[in-house]
């Protein structure tokens, strides 16, 4: 056994950051008497203190550790991408309905969320347009918190799923775990649903017999999809949601990241354009 | 075999049950501040109930691998000594938190007792490993947390037959398993839980 090994080991007696910090992340090959050593190098009076300190300070290390995970949990991932949604429509809707109101008071009225910006920054300050300013503040509050969100989706999805993340972006990725209601689920789908998660009605309108088969749901938003020829789209959908499925089962199952899937999924892609190419 | 100190069977409802002295946890039974141990619920409680000689006396130093939400845990730590207490899934430590936290020589770590290295530098050896994890490769956690267990320590494990591999039997899992742990443990004793857990092996054994 070596001193230096210990958990506590240098440490200054109350830095509890520190001390967490070590708990946490610290190794060592082979366990020794750390209470005894403990109180050998001084770093507590006796062996009674040692477990009273070694207590608050591991409760404290698992009390953080949780709750860094939790925060990181897909649920939390759903609706925060659900919220971001919801904020971003809510703020073009309203964006709309300033634009028209606007566009009967001012002669020079945009549209949009931009717009909204605009008349914040006081295009008017007719105390009349009182009310238009105030609703266009609500659309920039909207849209700054979609922001929020998003950058919230981008941060915590690498966490949640590492694989699918890489593969999708985080944004599609948490649209993915939403569409089936979390990671696990997502897992358990087949390739052909993940291809066609949410083009639902497409879907059902294809199963009454009145439409095709969807080619692709939310995936359409990835690159390897909307960029590729329409002619061949069919195929890449078909290879991005196999590749999607395997990285969310990974994620799901073992949660560790496979950078070599990755390079699978863009040697398809090329394989799947250069073909369109020839035709 | 005799119970453990600290350990006793009291009359909860004109019934015995084993019970041992603590803050309540997971709304069991108290009387006169002795915590009912319902082996239902609890494997080492079941081996303790089937008569299984666990070498437990009270006091020991233990390390717990599997500690999920601390229901077993909580009576671990009410006869034990220092407790160190393993779990992985956060899920499961936010009630093992509120064990710890009436508990002052329980210790809860959030690591994967198959990365034994991860907590090497705060357990301490071990007079006893209870070991209850539901994962594949129950005997290489075992055989990885040897270097825990003192010489004259003692291994308490449950086997459960279905983490390994539900399409076989479990007789043969238990086969395979206990060959796997006698590379570095010599069996003292094993039985089965039923009827209070099915699929599960009772296994003690000590450090070769």
């Amino acid at each position: 056994m070596s001193t230096e090994d210990a958990w506590f080991y240098g440490l200054p007696p109350d830095d509890e950051s520190a001390a967490k910090a070590r708990i946490s992340e610290g190794e060592a090959n082979e366990p020794a008497d750390w209470p005894e050593v403990a109180v050998e190098t001084g770093f507590v009076e006796d062996v009674e203190a040692y477990y009273d300190k070694l207590h608050s300070i591991t409760t404290a290390a698992a009390n953080a550790t949780v709750q860094e995970r939790e925060r990181a949990d897909d649920q939390q991932l759903k609706h925060a991408v659900r919220a971001m949604d919801d904020c971003e429509r809510t703020a073009n809707e309203l964006a709309e309905r300033v634009a028209e109101w606007a566009g009967t008071r001012l002669s020079d009225a945009g549209t949009g969320v931009e717009y909204a910006r605009e008349l914040v920054r006081g295009v008017t300050t007719d105390p009349a347009d009182a009310d238009l300013r105030s609703l266009a503040q609500r659309v920039v509050d909207l849209a700054d918190e979609a922001a929020d969100l998003r950058r919230t989706v981008e941060t915590t999805a690498p966490d949640v799923a590492p694989n699918l993340s890489a593969l999708a972006g985080p944004v599609l990725a948490a649209r993915l775990i939403s569409l089936a209601g979390g990671l696990e689920s997502l897992a358990k789908k087949p390739s052909g649903t993940v291809q066609v998660l949410g083009a639902e009605d497409a879907l059902f309108a294809h199963l009454q017999g009145s439409a095709p088969s969807p080619k692709h749901g939310i995936i359409y938003t990835h690159e390897y999809v909307s960029g590729t020829d329409p002619d061949q789209r069919g195929s890449a959908a078909r290879a991005l949601a196999g590749k999607l499925t395997i990285a969310a089962r990974i994620d799901h199952y073992s949660g560790d990241r496979r950078p070599e899937i990755d390079a699978e999924l863009d040697e398809r892609i090329e394989t799947i354009r250069s073909r369109g190419d020839e035709t | 075999m005799t119970l453990p100190h600290g350990v006793e069977r009291r009359a909860f409802d004109g019934t015995e049950s084993l019970a041992t002295q603590g803050e309540p946890v997971y709304g069991e039974s108290v009387e006169d501040g002795w915590r009912q141990w319902v082996p239902e619920r609890s494997k080492l409680g079941a081996m303790l109930e089937l008569g299984v000689d666990t070498g437990l006396a009270g006091g020991e130093t233990v390390l717990y691998l599997g500690a999920a939400s601390g229901t077993t845990v909580s009576h671990v730590a009410d006869f034990a000594g220092p407790t160190y207490a393993v779990e992985f899934a956060a899920r499961p430590t936010r009630d093992l938190l509120d064990v710890a936290a009436d508990r002052h020589r329980l210790f809860p770590l959030l690591k994967d007792a198959r990365a034994p290295e991860t907590y090497a530098h705060v357990v301490e050896p071990v007079d006893v490993i209870v070991q209850d994890v539901a994962t594949r490769g129950q005997a290489d956690v075992a055989l990885a947390n040897h270097r825990f267990l003192q010489d004259d320590g003692r291994l308490i494990m449950a086997v459960k037959a279905r983490s390994e591999d539900v399409t076989r039997d479990p007789d043969d899992v238990f086969a395979d398993v206990t060959d796997q742990l006698e590379t570095e443990y010599e069996i003292l004793e094993s039985r089965r839980l039923e009827p209070f857990h099915d699929d599960h092996l009772a296994v003690i054994a000590c450090p070769r």
